[in-house]
């Protein structure tokens, strides 16, 4: 094992936590640029594990962690948004009075537990990390201190509790199961532990336990029925936070139900995990797609397209097949790119236009070009066009599902997303196109700086090019849908 | 300790574990809410104990140790001060009233035997009979906080979950990992800490109001 491997194995928790502890003693200005520096190395670490030889695995404190192909994919993923997150803080702190420094230290904090989380080898350890995150992010949610953002707040933090909470449950008696298949203390609960002994596991236990970990970890990753708290708290909470929540936490969420998968798979036999896969996914495409029609508020929008594509996510991780699951896992990264240029834009169209109503937005192409470009563009990749990677991803889930048997629920899945298409296309151009109002009593926009937009175009950049050529992602995209149980 | 009395001081903790949940349901003063939690903290404490004498296992007395501090101590003192922040949070208006809740109480617990039947049957030991007892104070838990409109009762009924998992967790397992366990305590203690803030900032911004009235979020 290398030493640049193991520094890749802990950097991604240890380094946005120092950064945490500098934002406490730094003035703010420098602590920006301290976070910033965390969220790349992150991002490096990330490319260090995908670069080195995708079937190799790393391992350290004392087995607690360990970093797969599918780990570095997560933490490709988690890094990539965290720079886009991170590096929109000033434009954001810009306008807020205070609380800088808790700000600050609290994205760090969330960022080291996201990571935590998928670098943890143990399901005991993964679920204490993800419910650290909702900790940490429910005074990000309520930042603001309004009445709308501290209900959504206290719903984020009651429902995401409870709902991981019975994961817990499921854990509990997934423990049992375990021991009594001849684990032992912390190694019955790891993911590399569980996979090789899943078969000797008892049925009727592990399905009790299955159907507690999907519902619970289900409520984190935003799927239908369990998605009550997310349009709120991810409208509610600043952009650059929407950013991560909607763009990696949804996901980090979902992570545990891929690995999960495989060993339930192996236990149970692949039809019990699909059904209440299928059901999730199309229950959470009918409530995106029907709330998105008469939307008001663009980030909501946003928000419920995060559920939509959270459902596809579930759609094709239900396939199972490897093709399926590529596709997943290169969705969860485009998906995570696209989802946070267009979180940290529309905080940026709240700037400028004061109102988070899609009907006080107009011509915004006419009076922010650049802003328009960036937040048009985002809208676009979202709804899957090429060339942008959703393009591609939505294309492999749906051959996958066609070629396992289950063309129906593609068909059902995809008249679905037709419809969010419409409702998202509808409204985004309502916001973007049309002359500008001839009433000019309103103030004049704040002239935007320039320098915010450099990230996000690298991101849609990133995203176009992910949709063409994939280049040496391919072995660790492959490697990773392995691990995941794809055959 | 014999064997014998030792189970039967297990039982008698997992009743009184059962009966202060269903308290729970019937009294509406929160400061009687917050003892009925207390003698709930002490019967899992009592559990934890006592399995971990049967089974010699210093690190489950270390855990049983830590419940305690946990649950008769930090949390019902941190309940404590959401309530002298918040005078009257006496139960005003609940979605159900305190007969249909006894006895949805009991059809919970019927459930909870019905439910817990795999993890009954495959743990070796005697305790694991008991956990249903467990399930059925995780789903009152659930309940409660369905048809509570006080802040301080959601608390509560987030609270009654955690208790319910750790009494499964110990009687099926007898104790999750230790470090798994400290985690989710650790867990558990900022969540009520988070909830505690929260609940002032709602009193600040919203007023004495119900849950009811936080409708500023709709589609």
């Amino acid at each position: 094992m290398t030493t640049p491997m193991m520094l890749a194995l802990y950097t991604p928790a240890a380094a946005p936590f120092l950064a945490a502890l500098l934002a406490l003693v730094l003035p703010s200005r420098i602590a920006v640029w301290t976070g910033l520096l965390a969220a790349v190395a992150v991002l490096a670490s990330g490319v260090t594990l995908t670069t080195t030889d995708a079937t190799l695995s790393v391992s350290g404190a004392l087995g607690l962690l360990r970093a797969d192909a599918l780990t570095a994919w997560m933490l490709l993923t988690i890094g990539a948004v965290a720079v886009i997150a991170c590096a929109a803080a000033p434009g954001y702190l810009r306008h807020e009075a205070a609380h800088h420094r808790r700000y600050l230290t609290l994205i760090q904090l969330f960022l080291a537990c996201m990571s935590l989380a998928v670098l943890a080898d143990n399901l005991g350890l993964f679920w204490v990390a993800l419910e650290a995150t909702t900790i940490v992010t429910a005074f990000l949610v309520g930042h603001r201190r309004t009445r709308e953002s501290v209900e959504a707040a206290w719903k984020y933090v009651v429902l995401c509790s409870v709902g991981i909470a019975i994961a817990l449950l499921g854990i509990v008696c997934l423990y049992a199961a375990s021991v009594a298949a001849g684990g032992h203390g912390v190694t019955a609960l790891s993911w590399t532990h569980l996979a090789s002994s899943a078969h000797s596991l008892d049925p009727a236990l592990t399905k009790l336990a299955t159907g507690l970990i999907l519902l619970g970890f289900g409520t984190k990753a935003g799927l239908a029925p369990m998605h009550a708290w997310l349009p709120d708290a991810h409208s509610q909470a600043p952009a650059p936070v929407s950013a991560l929540m909607s763009g990696v936490l949804l996901s980090v969420a979902f992570y545990a139900i891929l690995r999960y998968r495989a060993i339930a798979d192996a236990a149970l036999g692949p039809a019990y995990v699909r059904t209440l896969l299928l059901t999730a996914a199309l229950a959470s495409l009918v409530v995106a797609a029907m709330l998105l029609i008469a939307q008001r508020d663009y980030k909501r929008l946003l928000a419920y397209s995060s559920i939509e594509h959270m459902g596809l996510i579930a759609l094709g991780t239900a396939f199972g097949v490897r093709i399926a699951i590529a596709a997943v896992l290169l969705h969860i990264l485009g998906h995570g790119l696209v989802k946070s240029i267009a979180f940290c834009a529309s905080g940026q169209v709240l700037h400028v236009t004061g109102s988070p109503d899609i009907a006080a937005v107009r011509a915004l192409a006419a009076r922010q070009p650049g802003l328009a470009g960036a937040f048009g563009i985002s809208l676009v990749a979202l709804l899957g066009l090429p060339p942008f990677s959703l393009f591609a991803s939505e294309l492999g889930v749906a051959r996958a599902g066609f070629a396992s048997g289950h063309g129906w629920a593609v068909a059902v899945a995809f008249t679905l997303m037709l419809v969010a298409f419409v409702a998202i296309a509808r409204h985004g151009a309502r916001m973007l196109l049309g002359p500008p109002a001839a009433q000019s009593t309103a103030p004049p926009p704040s002239v935007h700086r320039g320098r915010g937009l450099v990230f996000l175009g690298i991101g849609l950049t990133t995203a176009a090019m992910l949709g063409l050529y994939l280049g040496p992602l391919t072995d660790v995209l492959d490697a990773a849908a392995v691990v995941a149980g794809g055959h | 300790m014999s064997n014998e009395v030792s189970g039967q001081l297990l039982n008698l903790c997992c009743g009184l574990f059962l009966l202060s949940a269903v308290g729970v349901l019937w009294r509406r003063q929160v400061s009687s809410l917050i003892t009925l939690l207390v003698v709930q903290g002490l019967a899992l404490t009592g559990i934890a104990g006592l399995l971990a004498a049967q089974r010699h296992s210093p690190e489950v007395i270390g855990v049983a140790v830590g419940v305690g501090a946990l649950k008769v101590g930090v949390v019902p003192w941190m309940l404590r001060r959401v309530h002298n922040r918040v005078p009257d949070a006496r139960e005003t208006r609940p979605l159900a009233n305190v007969s249909a809740s006894l006895l949805a109480a009991a059809g919970l617990t019927l459930l909870a035997y019905a439910a817990a039947r795999p993890l009954v049957a495959l743990a070796p030991s005697a305790s694991a009979h008991a956990t249903p007892v467990g399930v059925a104070v995780v789903l009152i838990g659930f309940f409660l906080a369905a048809t509570r409109q006080r802040a301080i009762s959601q608390i509560i009924g987030v609270l009654l979950i955690d208790n319910g998992i750790a009494a499964v967790a110990f009687l099926a397992t007898g104790g999750v990992p230790l470090i798994v366990e400290l985690g989710a305590s650790a867990d558990l203690v900022l969540a009520v800490l988070v909830l505690q803030i929260l609940t002032s900032r709602l009193l600040a911004t919203f007023g004495p109001t119900d849950l009811d009235g936080l409708r500023e979020l709709h589609d």
